[in-house]
């Protein structure tokens, strides 16, 4: 099992003629996914890599029965691709695109809440489940099929974990990038929830970052809720408080965005916290150890 | 992007909020000139983005134009937490009769805008929140249904205000809504909000932060960004499309996402080291590009060794190690850089760089080991 993208997912890719639309689709077929549809405005009746394109959402699921989306449009028109995605019933739908305004993602996550969907993203590499399907922008070459689930504020931090894992012969059922952004789709605790329910994850990792509350929240669900196991890491010990550092949501802005008050939460809850990337691997091995 | 006290004030003008007359004076002159076209009392206000001017004594309230020189004298130069208050706002002096607090803020974690308000205005609103909570009004806006008339009822009656008062404030709190939301704001924050004994209702301050990712829709914000009180790197930084901040260690740190490049900055702090700086490159392994950002990262003089931590995935290692070794023959580079390779054909872009690679550039395979020797050089460099 894996969450939310696996042999079932029937992609479609918004924004599939852009540059790094192209170059993404490319990729995630070459990793087996089963990409069904791409859309662009204007385009429609064309194809890319056997892909046929469409104008608008309605006709491509219409068409193709797209249950799940990747959006690579530019920031300015990124909330109308989710609220078109939305409103054309796709269920797991990820916003790739960095630089989408707050206000347009308040908007977009507000409508959220009347809908049966889940957006991942924005500002985020996207999710992953090894062998059966890659909607993201992750090197799938590092990952490998296994029992570990691994969600995470940030890109390149997840491949440095995900890449140590599979080096020890850990490997992964899904990874999900929630992104680096004040305001994302999903959170944390929804990801957990996931992995919690599934069978075949024994251990999550948790990579957190400054700015924000969203790792003592999740700390709070692991602790009354979660039976897996779970490994934490926090980044931006050193971050000086008022400046963004790379993410847009990374910022210490007093009280509960540090990462000393994160990781205090994390100790308070009983989970394993590493204190640099590499120890992430050897207390998800340590943990499943105990757990087998 | 954070607005001065002025800016702000012009802004919520446009959306109909009041506040007193006041110039921007860059020389103890122009304070005075101001002073005289108000007449009698004026207040003399540093302009910088940060908080806490009036501890640091960057606001005065004068009473004849000769002492607002003066005072524009003392403020004009002053260093406010590392600000350097190059301009003041001189502004009209007002009858007070209540200050109260007003801001709208982004709640991350509710993901909708969050109003504050209290009649305890002109203090510090996290101290009202913590010893007098039920002093402080909070209401979640829906984003898709806007500020309802109910909302703004619920605000001023909880708060107790009554007749005029409520009224007024009750308008304020409208307009402030349309200000966050037009201008697309993370933050605005009126404090205090005063009544004067001639019954108005008046923004005394205005803080202002707008989202800098909706700035291509706010081309006369943007244009507000104040480049001569920018950090010289950071500016460069920001031309270049380069992520950074500027941090006060010795040991310079590049890397290939934010996250990593957040936790490589962590790691040489617990190897006993001072991170000079946060830098991140973005993905690829564009020459131009990494030579940009060691020459940013280097002129920064407190900088003793460099540490660049690049995980390749989609761009592999040995394409990372020769986009590496073009940026170096570019620039010229004397100080010791260590280089930390991981990820997809870390091995070819190690030996690579081996095999290639000047005097003064050192390979480890992990963080910790790269951080150490980082650490390591960075204090040999300081003699």
């Amino acid at each position: 099992m894996a969450i939310l993208v696996d042999n079932a997912t029937r992609l479609v890719v918004q924004g599939i003629t852009g540059r790094e639309g192209k170059f993404h689709t490319g990729r995630m077929l070459e990793s087996g996914t089963n990409v069904v549809a791409g859309v662009t405005p204007g385009k429609g009746g064309q194809e890319y890599e056997g892909v046929p394109i469409f104008n608008t959402m309605e006709e491509a699921v219409k068409e193709t029965g797209a249950n799940a989306s990747v959006i690579f449009v530019p920031a300015a028109f990124s909330a109308d691709a989710i609220f078109e995605a939305l409103d054309f019933d796709i269920r797991t739908v990820c916003c790739i695109t960095e630089g989408v305004p707050v206000h347009d993602m308040m908007k977009v996550t507000n409508y959220l809440r009347i809908k049966d969907a889940t957006l991942i993203g924005p500002n985020c590499p996207g999710l992953l489940s090894p062998g059966k399907a890659n909607v993201s922008i992750m090197p799938d070459s590092i990952f490998t099929p296994g029992n570990v689930g691994v969600v995470s504020r940030s890109g390149t931090l997840t491949y440095q974990i995900v890449n140590e894992l599979t080096q020890r012969g850990i490997g992964q059922t899904t990874a999900v990038g929630i992104g680096g952004d004040p305001i994302i789709g999903t959170n944390f605790i929804e990801i957990l929830e996931k992995f919690e329910e599934d069978p075949e994850t024994e251990c999550a990792v948790m990579l957190g970052e400054i700015g924000g509350n969203a790792e003592q929240l999740a700390a709070e669900y692991v602790q009354s809720e979660m039976k897996t196991p779970v490994v934490a890491y926090i980044a931006g010990f050193t971050a000086p408080e008022g400046k963004t550092m790379g993410h847009a949501g990374a910022i210490v802005s007093g009280g509960e965005s540090t990462a000393e008050a994160k990781s205090e939460a994390l100790r308070r809850a009983g989970i394993r916290a590493a204190t640099n990337p590499s120890e992430v691997a050897e207390l998800v091995a340590e943990a499943l150890d105990e757990s087998s | 992007m954070d607005l001065y006290e002025y800016q702000g004030k012009n802004l919520l003008r446009q959306f109909g909020i009041e506040t007193l007359e006041g110039t921007v004076a860059r020389s103890p002159e122009e304070a005075k000139k101001a002073a005289e076209q108000f007449g009698g009392t004026v207040a003399v206000k540093a302009q910088v983005l940060t908080g806490g001017r009036g501890k640091a004594g960057g606001i005065k309230v004068v009473h004849d134009p000769a002492d607002a020189e003066e005072a524009a004298r003392q403020i004009l130069g002053m260093d406010i937490k590392g600000h350097e208050v190059r301009q003041v706002l001189v502004e009209a002096g007002a009858a007070i009769a209540s200050e109260m607090y007003l801001s709208i803020t982004v709640d991350r974690a509710e993901k909708k805008p969050l109003i504050l308000f209290s009649t305890e205005g002109g203090v510090d609103i996290e101290e009202v929140a913590e010893t007098k909570p039920e002093a402080l009004v909070k209401i979640h806006v829906d984003p898709l249904l806007g500020l309802l008339p109910y909302e703004v009822r619920e605000l001023t009656f909880s708060a107790g205000l009554e007749g005029d008062v409520a009224k007024a404030v009750g308008k304020t709190l409208q307009n402030l809504y349309k200000a966050f939301t037009e201008s697309d704001a993370s933050l605005v924050e009126i404090n205090p909000l005063v009544t004067t004994e001639d019954g108005r209702v008046l923004a005394l301050d205005a803080k202002v932060t707008v989202d800098n990712s909706s700035l291509f829709r706010h081309q006369n914000i943007a244009e507000l960004h104040d480049v001569e009180a920018a950090d010289p790197e950071e500016q460069r930084a920001l031309e270049a499309g380069l992520q950074y901040v500027k941090l006060d260690g010795d040991v310079g740190i590049l890397g290939n996402g934010a996250g990593l490049v957040m936790s490589t900055l962590d790691v040489v702090a617990q190897a006993g080291g001072e991170p000079a700086n946060f830098c991140d490159v973005g993905g690829g392994a564009n020459a131009e590009k990494i030579s940009e950002a060691l020459d940013i990262v280097t002129s920064n003089r407190q900088v003793k060794s460099v540490l660049f931590n690049i995980f390749g995935g989609i761009t592999r290692g040995d394409e990372v190690a020769r986009g590496l070794l073009g940026a170096l023959e570019r620039s010229e580079i004397n100080l010791p850089i260590v280089v930390r390779l991981d990820g997809t054909n870390a091995e070819e872009g190690r030996q690579i760089l081996s095999e290639n690679t000047p005097e003064n550039v050192y390979t480890e395979e992990t963080m910790l080991d790269a951080a150490r020797k980082a650490v390591e050089l960075a204090h040999n460099g300081r003699g």
